[in-house]
This record gives C-alpha cells, sequence and structure tokens, in this order.
C-alpha cells in the first residue's frame, strides 16, 4: 500500500501545479487543513509562494504550528518544504517579522544587487544544484541536477553538515537543506518537469524506508 | 493558439495550424521546455472569452513553467489563471486601457507573475512603434517609455514581440532587443525572427536580452517548413554558450 502525502494547505499560492505533478506520478495524497489533518499525516509537503509573514501568519490561523511541531519533531515524519516552505522552517526572514518555525538555526536573507554583474533579483529561471551529499533526495548517478527557480530571498549555507545542495548567483547559496527528516529545497521540483517529478519520487522512497 | 488549435502566424497573420496544444505540450514536457508562453490570439477581439476550462486541462499536463496571454482583461482574470496552476500572465492592450491594472496586479500576485508585452513593428518612416490589440492599434507610448512604465508599474519581465520579424526565422532584431534591454532593469524576454540557435546566441550576447522565445524555430523542420515539433537538448544549449 502506498503512503499517502499529506499537502499542507494554509491558503498561501496555489497548489494546481503540485497536485498536477502528483497526480502524474500516480502518487496518493491529500490536502492538509486542519490540525487534524496533520496529526493523521504520514508524508507531509510544505509548499509556498507568497511572504514570509503571511505564511506564518495563516499557519497560525489554521491552528497548524503546534500540530506541525509535534507531527515534525516528536513523531519524526517525513517533510518537504519548497521555496518558501523553506523559509518558514528557518528561524525568520529579512522578508518580514514574523518568527519562523525554527527547525534550522538560520535565516532567509536577501540578494544583494549588484549593478555591475546585472545579475536580476528576483532569481528566476533555470540554474544548476551543486549536490553535496546523495541518498536521500538525490540519487548517484542522475546526471543532471537542474531546476525551476523563483526568489528573492535565500537561506545561507550556515552549516556545513545541513547543507544537501547549493546553487550559484552572484553568491553560493543553500538550495537544498536538510536535518534529520526535514528537507527543504529553494526551486519549484513541481515545475521542474521530470527532474521534479525525480525528486518527489525519490523523497517519497526514501520517507518510505526511513 | 486559436480556437483551442495551435496555429504559427507570420508577421501576427497567415496562421497556419500545427496540432493539438495539449499534444504539443506532451511533447516539449518530453523534450524538457525551460519555461513555456500560451498566447491566445483569437481572444482579445471579444469580452470574456479566456477559455478557462480548456487552460485547466492543459495546465494540468504541463511540468514547466507556464504564461498565458490573451484576452485578459481585469484582476478576476488573473487570479483564476493563477489558481489553474499557470504561474504567469502575459498582457497587453488591457494595459492600454486600464492604468491600474499592472500595479494592482503586482500588489496582489507579486511581479514575478506579471509579464508586460511590447507588440513592436516600423512604421512606415522606420521608427519603432508599439501596438496594441494584436498590431492593429498603436500605443500612445513610444516602446522604450511603454517599457519603462511597465517596469514602473510592477511588471516582473517584459516580452518584446516584434511583428515585423514574426514567423520570418531570420533572425532577431538585435537592435530593437538592445535599446529596450539597456532602457530597463527587469528581464527582457526577446521574441520574433528566431531562425537557428545562433539567432539565440546572438539576442542573448550581443542584445543583451534575458531570455529567447520562439515559435517557428521549434514547430517547424528543414527548408519545406515541414511541422515537426522539436527543441534542443541541453548539452546542445549549454554548449552553446561556452565561450
Amino acid at each position: 500500500m502506498k503512503p499517502r502525502i499529506t499537502i499542507v494547505d494554509y491558503r498561501i499560492g496555489n497548489l494546481g501545479s503540485i497536485e498536477n505533478m502528483l497526480k502524474k506520478l500516480e502518487l496518493n495524497y491529500c490536502l492538509g487543513q486542519t490540525p487534524g489533518d496533520i496529526k493523521k499525516s504520514e508524508i507531509l509537503i510544505l509548499p509556498g509562494v507568497g511572504a514570509f509573514d503571511q505564511g506564518i501568519m495563516n499557519l497560525h490561523k489554521f491552528g497548524l504550528i503546534d500540530p506541525l511541531n509535534e507531527q515534525i519533531l516528536h513523531k519524526k515524519t517525513p517533510i518537504l518544504g519548497l521555496c518558501l516552505g523553506m523559509h518558514l522552517m528557518t528561524k525568520g526572514s529579512e522578508e518580514g517579522e514574523k518568527r519562523g518555525l525554527g527547525w534550522f538555526d538560520t535565516k532567509a536573507v536577501r540578494f544583494q544587487t549588484d549593478e555591475k554583474k546585472r545579475l536580476k533579483v528576483p532569481h528566476m529561471g533555470w540554474n544548476d544544484v551543486n549536490i553535496r551529499e546523495y541518498d536521500h533526495l538525490f540519487r548517484q548517478g542522475e546526471d543532471e541536477h537542474c531546476y525551476y527557480f523563483v526568489h528573492t530571498y535565500y537561506v545561507p549555507i550556515f552549516n556545513e553538515a545541513l547543507v544537501l545542495g547549493t546553487t550559484w548567483y552572484g553568491i553560493e547559496f543553500a538550495s537544498v537543506i536538510y536535518k534529520d527528516n526535514i528537507f527543504g529545497v529553494q526551486f519549484h521540483p513541481e515545475k521542474s518537469h521530470h527532474f521534479g517529478m525525480r525528486l518527489f519520487r525519490n523523497f517519497c522512497q526514501w520517507a518510505c524506508r526511513a | 493558439m486559436k480556437n483551442r488549435g495551435l496555429v504559427k502566424t507570420i508577421h501576427f497573420n497567415n496562421e497556419t495550424y500545427i496540432g493539438d496544444p495539449m499534444n504539443t505540450i506532451r511533447i516539449f514536457n518530453e523534450k524538457g521546455v525551460d519555461e513555456l508562453m500560451l498566447l491566445n490570439i483569437d481572444s482579445n477581439r471579444f469580452e470574456n472569452q479566456i477559455d478557462f476550462g480548456f487552460l485547466r486541462e492543459l495546465a494540468s499536463e504541463c511540468f514547466m513553467p507556464l504564461a498565458y496571454g490573451g484576452g485578459i482583461q481585469r484582476l478576476s482574470d488573473i487570479e483564476t489563471i493563477i489558481n489553474l496552476g499557470i504561474e504567469k500572465v502575459v498582457m497587453n492592450s488591457a494595459l492600454e486601457e486600464n492604468e491600474d491594472l499592472l500595479s494592482l496586479a503586482a500588489k496582489a500576485f507579486g511581479s514575478q507573475a506579471l509579464i508586460a508585452a511590447l507588440d513592436i513593428k516600423k512604421d512606415w518612416l522606420g521608427r519603432f512603434v508599439a501596438t496594441t490589440h494584436s498590431g492593429r492599434q498603436k500605443s500612445m507610448f513610444s516602446p522604450q517609455k511603454l517599457a519603462k512604465r511597465f517596469e514602473r508599474l510592477g511588471a516582473g519581465e517584459l516580452l518584446i514581440n516584434d511583428i515585423d520579424r514574426d514567423g520570418t526565422m531570420q533572425g532577431y532584431n538585435l537592435k530593437l532587443v538592445n535599446q529596450i534591454a539597456m532602457a530597463t532593469d527587469i528581464p527582457v524576454i526577446a521574441c520574433g525572427g528566431a531562425g537557428t540557435l545562433e539567432h539565440i546566441k546572438q539576442v542573448i550576447e550581443d542584445a543583451k536580452a534575458s531570455a529567447a522565445g520562439a515559435g517557428s524555430l521549434f514547430v517547424y523542420h528543414g527548408q519545406q517548413k515541414g511541422i515537426l515539433v522539436n527543441y534542443p537538448s541541453r548539452t546542445t544549449l549549454k554548449r552553446l554558450f561556452e565561450p
């Protein structure tokens, strides 16, 4: 029996693309909108497009913070945070004033616009991820790791041991972080066609083994 | 796209039927296309003609970034499109008629979701003019002024549609693209004229576009322009931009 993925639905951004890809992969999923849904979850995805404070406020509003902490920190349920979802897992962001979930001891910071190199912010488009460690989200022997990014804030390389992958955009930043059962990616696997499908598949496989 | 069919134009006219959009999206998924832009060219002649049902079907099969343009009139249209799982909208005519639409949309959805299109052609004196309504009306602004205005109002990207080069496969108008790329700080997508990968390299490296779009190049094959949906491999594209 396939485990069920719960997509945390805290009414921010849209979940259409993630649902479309999970359907294509024939993965079993449901939306997690209430504390009860989170408590029943086996594998979690924390999506997110939008502003940091709004994200945290919505998690509060729907009463999801305590059940998420319980599920992730005590029951060790595997979770994958996408983009803003990854930022919410840290202690905060320069984008807002609210406190994050604090699962990672770092904060998201803003890209500095560099006039000379003319790097455009937001960082938008396809970019490479340099993998530092395999076996969780990535596998040895996979040819390329290229993903679609859209973001203005990034997570710095705060702790070498917890960074699974890095990306270069004027500066090298942490594009994939992890700690035990918690994973965060800066990019959008749901918009990165076969690269993204492979990542979701790998995550689910790992989660089932764990 | 027109009447749920995929068409390719020349100078925004002379439509040639290419095929079924769903099937083409599936092929582009397989080929690993970077981004897809779907422009509906019959929708802006009537009001309320956005085919949301069909867009929903297309979005559910598209696993790469997708932008939609054509017939967008109001904020609620953008909201509906984004909720279908389409992350960017392309606007042109509506921005001329409704001054606030862009800034309100930027506030509501963020600039990263908004592409403002500049449909440009030369007038009889050879000057570049910006147009609306699929090239049928002249904008009240010059291309550069319009580009700056879109940027100021909150567009995240600019799409340059060169009507004179559309479908010709003779190469981008590098001068036009460069003028607009230099006038603004947001990414410029060049479109109109791509016939070879070398053209793409030129528009990125010489004209300083941030992205290159193409229609004919990716749906036609050979001198006879036989219909064959195609896309260069990642290796080919990487090699193209190696110094």
